[in-house]
């Protein structure tokens, strides 16, 4: 429930920003449409070094303060390096900030003050897939648990429904819980 | 032939509006493309029953006098009472005349029937929210060996392909109890389950309605809510009225056998594929319904209303067990599809339709002079859909066409349109 009385809460969203945002791109709906770039060099073995820096939105190109670097990599026991989180625990990593950005939005939005969040996320896995040994288990993860512990001047319904809607509203949660069409070749 | 008013529809709405009409001393005649209640007649499925208990079916100058307030009528029962509605004022209903066009003119507006045309000032559309299924384009994608109709076209379990499973896409009130229907004549069955709305048939010893009009929730307005678009496009609760006043919930779907799945997002092949946010829904269905369920009991407690009441006893949350993401569709003979219903205006004017064929309007009174809509879900107010609440909607639309037919008269000098 969108309170019209919104009490004075700091979390660090401006929450105003994005109330105009959003009214903005209902008026202009092209300048919604954005495209999102990474660009991942192999450094050697598993290891792999994607880089983000520049996206595109509300009509033009925009750069990001300065790159941002995600090192890749596997971990000793399948004989790699460990240069970096698997790419597996990137996307989890993906998942819980996307919704803990939302959870954020969310109570300021609700004017709900919060003092600390913390996501623990889990997600089996059944090597099997990938290893090509069972050609009936996925690749990917079985199931994705998401357990959020937060203070906050909020009851337990409240904190629910904050969560809740975090999901709602949250891309990544969107694009690992439905398929997308994916397209991989040679330039 | 040149009326003051067309009405478009001789449902509950139309006919409502009608009886406004000619209280107010208004000419208007109620083009009807059947018979009275016509899509209760031919597009319900043969065991629907209304959702609101009969006691709630009042509409103006007319309500339930039968000896069963708290059940709730069938389709057939629904239209035996519109046909007696329509008899005890003569509501000037023509049946079986289907508008073809409805065009803007100089004069006001040409309305074309298959049997003649009309003119006139005012045009009311009581056409309904359901004239037309809402398909997901994914039904295209099906494979052609499996059957699908939709919740319009259903009609009984017996009327399906007589072998294989059957995938319910949609678990609003159609898609619930269609499901719940197929399941009990012994149909294996699946439902796909997207954003949906949970409420439990009766609480503390009363009907959910009863309470929702006892807390003053179907008389809240369309312009006092945060987001009337959204409020709009909210789907239908998950309910049935049936003779025992049963809860129909997701939970006794999977008691009684039936398959739950999220929402169907693709087709390839023969595997179907589901979103994996069904617990996230369920979640805040479950919350929705705390939230309503709290209200009540604050009501209660406000209104030293307990010693008349059961005590709170609240229904268990969604119970979701091991949700598949994706099925073969290979033993499946049969796709409903219960993703919910629209509007159709495709015979009115282009020009006061958008890309999308619907008209912008504010709380039923179109963005096109003359032009009035009725009986759409929180149109005017939250129960602007249900039989008991178009009455409250007909006398505000009534005051407002009132208004525009005197300042059309005045300007055209003199003619009078009130009889």
């Amino acid at each position: 429930m969108t309170q019209t009385n919104t009490p004075m809460v700091d979390n660090g969203v401006n929450i105003e920003a994005i109330r105009g945002a959003r009214q903005a791109l209902t008026d202009a709906p092209a300048a919604a449409q954005f495209q999102w770039r990474a660009q991942c060099e192999w450094v050697r073995g598993t290891h792999s070094r994607t880089t983000v820096s520049d996206f595109f939105g509300l009509g033009q190109n925009h750069a990001h303060r300065q790159p941002y670097i995600v090192e890749a990599d596997h971990p000793e026991i399948f004989a790699s390096e460990d240069n970096g989180a698997t790419p597996p625990e990137i996307v989890l990593a993906a998942l819980a900030s996307c919704l803990t950005a939302g959870v954020a939005t969310v109570a300021s939005n609700r004017g709900v003050q919060l003092r600390s969040v913390t996501a623990t996320i889990e997600a089996g896995m059944d090597l099997q897939g990938i290893l090509g040994i069972d050609g009936d288990v996925r690749n990917g993860f079985d199931a994705i648990k998401v357990t959020y512990d937060i203070d906050a001047d909020a009851s337990r319904s409240d904190l629910e429904a904050i969560v809740a809607q975090s999901q709602k509203r949250s891309a990544v949660f969107d694009i690992v819980t439905n398929p997308t069409t994916v397209t991989v070749g040679l330039a | 032939m040149r009326i003051p008013v067309i009405v478009i529809g001789a449902g509950p709405a139309g006919l409502a509006m009608s009886h406004q009409l000619m209280e107010n001393g208004l000419d208007h005649v109620v083009l009807e493309r059947g018979e009275v209640a016509n899509s209760w007649r031919i597009e319900r499925w043969d065991s629907l029953r209304l959702l609101t208990p009969n006691w709630m079916s009042g509409l103006p100058g007319h309500r339930y006098r039968g000896d069963d307030p708290d059940g709730f009528m069938t389709a057939s029962e629904a239209a035996t009472f519109l046909d007696e509605y329509q008899r005890t004022f003569a509501a000037p209903v023509m049946t079986h005349v289907a508008v073809e066009r409805v065009e803007r003119t100089g004069q006001g507006f040409e309305v074309t029937t298959d049997a003649g045309l009309w003119q006139c000032d005012a045009v009311v559309a009581a056409t309904g929210a359901s004239s037309e299924p809402r398909i997901p384009v994914l039904a295209a994608e099906m494979p052609k060996r499996i059957e699908q109709l939709t919740a319009l076209r259903y009609r009984n379990p017996s009327a399906l392909a007589r072998e294989g499973s059957v995938l319910v896409v949609g678990a609003s009130a159609s898609g619930i109890q269609i499901a719940d229907e197929l399941r009990r004549a012994g149909r294996d069955v699946t439902i796909a389950i997207g954003e949906h709305v949970r409420l439990p048939r009766s609480y503390r010893g009363r009907d959910i309605y009863w309470w929702l009009d006892r807390i003053g929730q179907l008389d809240e307005r369309y312009d006092e809510v945060d987001d009337i678009e959204r409020a709009r496009r909210h789907a239908s609760v998950q309910l049935v009225g049936s003779e025992d006043h049963r809860t129909l919930d997701l939970n006794a779907l999977s008691e009684s056998g039936v398959q739950l799945v999220a929402r169907l997002v693709k087709v390839i092949g023969t595997t179907a594929q589901f979103s994996g946010a069904l617990a996230n829904l369920a979640a805040n269905a479950d919350l929705k319904q705390t939230r309503l369920l709290d209200r009540i009991d604050a009501f209660v407690a406000a209104t030293a209303f307990d010693g008349e009441v059961f005590s709170p006893l609240r229904p268990p949350p969604t119970r979701l067990a091991t949700v598949p993401t994706e099925l073969d569709l290979s033993a499946f003979s049969t796709v409903i599809w219960a993703t919910g219903y629209r509007p159709s205006y495709s015979w009115l004017d282009p020009s006061a339709r958008d890309h999308r064929g619907r008209v912008a309007h504010d709380g039923g009174v179109a963005d096109f002079a003359g032009l009035y809509l009725l009986g759409l879900p929180f149109m005017r107010r939250r129960g602007s859909n249900l039989i008991g609440g178009v009455g409250a909607d007909v006398a505000d639309m009534c005051t407002h066409l009132r208004g525009y037919l005197d300042v059309r008269a005045r300007s055209r000098g003199g003619y009078s349109v009130t009889r």
